[in-house]
């Protein structure tokens, strides 16, 4: 990407400075470039939707799509229908925001414990990929025997979802400091945990995120797909889901799968931003700037 | 600098073998007197590395002896090894935390050191947004910090251009003469290991070896000039030639191309 001339916006320049300062002409969120492809796409897909509904289904198969304007007229302006909705949405963002925050825990813990030692990697790392292999749909009649159908079966599945990639990115992040640098720490004879919390966890920080912002959208489906089995207590969006299925309500069906696409897609910005603002000044934009 | 001050530094006939059969260095004879500047140029591959990793007790001797009397000693990196998520203030002042040297005590020196290298105004500034040249001043700082009495540089300048590289060689003495620590300075340009040093070894292809050893007879703070002199260009001659037959029978490809001045 070309940078055009610019006469404001970037730092001043510091003294015997030679180069490494990028100029920022716009922000970026309002370049054309930036917002005019995915509008585009937007427009096309939601064409797309309107002719399928109107032109390809016949208006007694209909409610196999119905059109998008429906889907918002019934599930999100008619109160009745926004109301449980809303609270089901809450619902669900809350399970799924405290799977995730238990996965994290969980995960960062068992990531450095198995970073500590290559035979604790090698004994505990199997369990972390059957955990992710194990269908867990088939275990959910299990997990209700163990837990109850409530709440607390929905945060398990949850979690249970979230966990993989938060172990593994920890783990992966952990063990990609620069050889270098941990020779310069033996040198000045650092022990394990001052390794860890100034080398080995900062220079993992990108990886977790990253396996944090994957992680969010896998707790999210964790939380609907739970929904779907553990029913007792207050409902979330897969409790609604399963419902409108069931009474052939398409619209609301619709209405409360975009909400909690909508929610994973929150979910998902939330970490790449919180990515983009803490490891956002540590690498150039193009890895590293050439000598001068 | 007498020809008799004490040592600091003697390898006696060490041998490096790598778990996978590699050897490294074989009977390698050296020693270091305090003050000194000695500079090592051999083909790449030859051990120079491991040389440097013997002396900073990073790696032990498989057989001979390895004694080293420093007291600190700082080991400077082909690459600036900076921590990407700190500040060059914040990174110059690593060591001096891991040596649990007191906060105040400690900014006082990195400050001292940021400024013996030419980087104020740059304290804030992450390593991304600094050039190759300022990022190895910045990793030379951090080392200064822990007023080291022994100095390992490992082809520290070899990724720069020329330009940059000389300015650095000329601070760096100027440092060197200020400063009087004592120097094991790996490179494999000729001219800079001349410039530098004031003896000069050369080591084999591997497994290493030191095959000859140059004194450089020039006083220090050295002028940028010398390089030009005609007892300069003999000197590094005799150094080229030792090294290029090193090259050759040992049929290493591509590697003596630095050795012109």
């Amino acid at each position: 990407m070309s940078d055009p001339p610019s006469t404001d916006g970037g730092p001043p320049a510091l003294p015997g400075s030679t180069s490494g300062w990028r100029r920022r002409p716009l922000p970026r969120t309002m370049l054309p470039s930036r917002w005019l492809p995915p509008t585009v796409m937007f427009l096309l897909f939601v064409g797309a939707w309107f002719f399928v509904s109107e032109v390809v289904l016949s208006e007694r198969r209909q409610f196999l799509l119905p059109p998008p304007d429906a889907v918002v007229q019934v599930a999100f302006l008619d109160p009745v229908n926004r109301a449980p909705l809303l609270s089901a949405l809450l619902l669900s963002a809350g399970v799924a925001l405290a799977g995730l925050a238990i996965a994290s825990v969980l995960g960062l813990l068992v990531g450095i414990v198995m970073s500590q030692a290559r035979w604790l990697e090698r004994s505990l790392y199997p369990y972390a990929v059957v955990l992710q292999c194990v269908p867990t749909l088939a275990m959910v009649p299990v997990i209700g025997f163990w837990f109850d159908f409530g709440l607390a079966s929905r945060l398990i599945v949850t979690v249970a979802i979230a966990l993989f990639p938060i172990i593994s990115s920890t783990l992966f992040g952990l063990q990609s400091a620069d050889p270098r640098q941990h020779d310069l720490l033996t040198l000045h004879r650092a022990g394990r945990l001052t390794r860890l919390v100034k080398l080995q966890l900062p220079t993992a920080m990108p990886a977790i995120l990253t396996g944090l912002q994957v992680a969010a959208t896998l707790a999210v489906v964790g939380a609907v797909v739970g929904d779907f089995f553990f029913k007792q207590g207050d409902a979330g969006i897969g409790v609604l889901i399963d419902l409108y299925r069931a009474r052939l309500q398409s619209e609301q069906l619709f209405g409360a799968a975009i909400l909690a696409c909508l929610l994973g897609i929150a979910a998902f910005s939330a970490f790449g931003l919180l990515n983009r603002m803490i490891t956002g000044g540590w690498y150039g934009s193009t890895g590293y700037d050439r000598p001068t | 600098m007498t020809p008799r001050a004490p040592g600091i530094v003697e390898l006696r006939g060490v041998n490096r073998t790598f778990s996978d059969g590699t050897v490294a260095v074989e009977n390698l004879t050296l020693g270091l007197r305090r003050g000194e500047f000695l500079s090592i140029v051999g083909p790449s591959g030859c051990g120079k590395s491991t040389l440097l990793r013997l002396v900073s007790g990073l790696e032990v001797p498989s057989i001979g002896s390895a004694e080293v009397l420093a007291e600190r000693v700082g080991y400077v990196f082909q690459d600036p090894t900076l921590l990407p998520w700190r500040t060059v203030r914040r990174n110059v002042e690593l060591l001096a935390e891991l040596e649990r040297v007191p906060r105040a005590e400690r900014r006082r020196r990195a400050a001292a050191a940021i400024r013996m290298v030419g980087l104020e105004g740059f304290e804030k500034v992450r390593p991304a947004a600094l050039s190759g040249g300022m990022r190895m001043r910045a990793s030379l700082a951090r080392s200064l910090v822990l007023e080291p009495d022994l100095f390992l540089f490992d082809e520290p300048f070899g990724a720069l251009d020329e330009q940059t590289r000389e300015r650095l060689n000329d601070e760096l003495q100027r440092l060197f003469t200020l400063r009087g620590f004592t120097a094991l300075f790996v490179t494999h340009s000729v001219t800079e290991a001349v410039f530098l040093g004031s003896r000069v070894a050369v080591m084999s292809g591997r497994p290493g070896r030191i095959v000859r050893e140059v004194d450089v007879p020039f006083d220090y703070p050295r002028s940028a000039q010398l390089r030009f002199s005609p007892e300069f260009g003999r000197i590094a001659g005799e150094v080229s030639n030792t090294l290029r037959d090193q090259v050759t029978t040992r049929s290493v490809a591509g590697t003596a191309s630095h050795s012109e001045g």
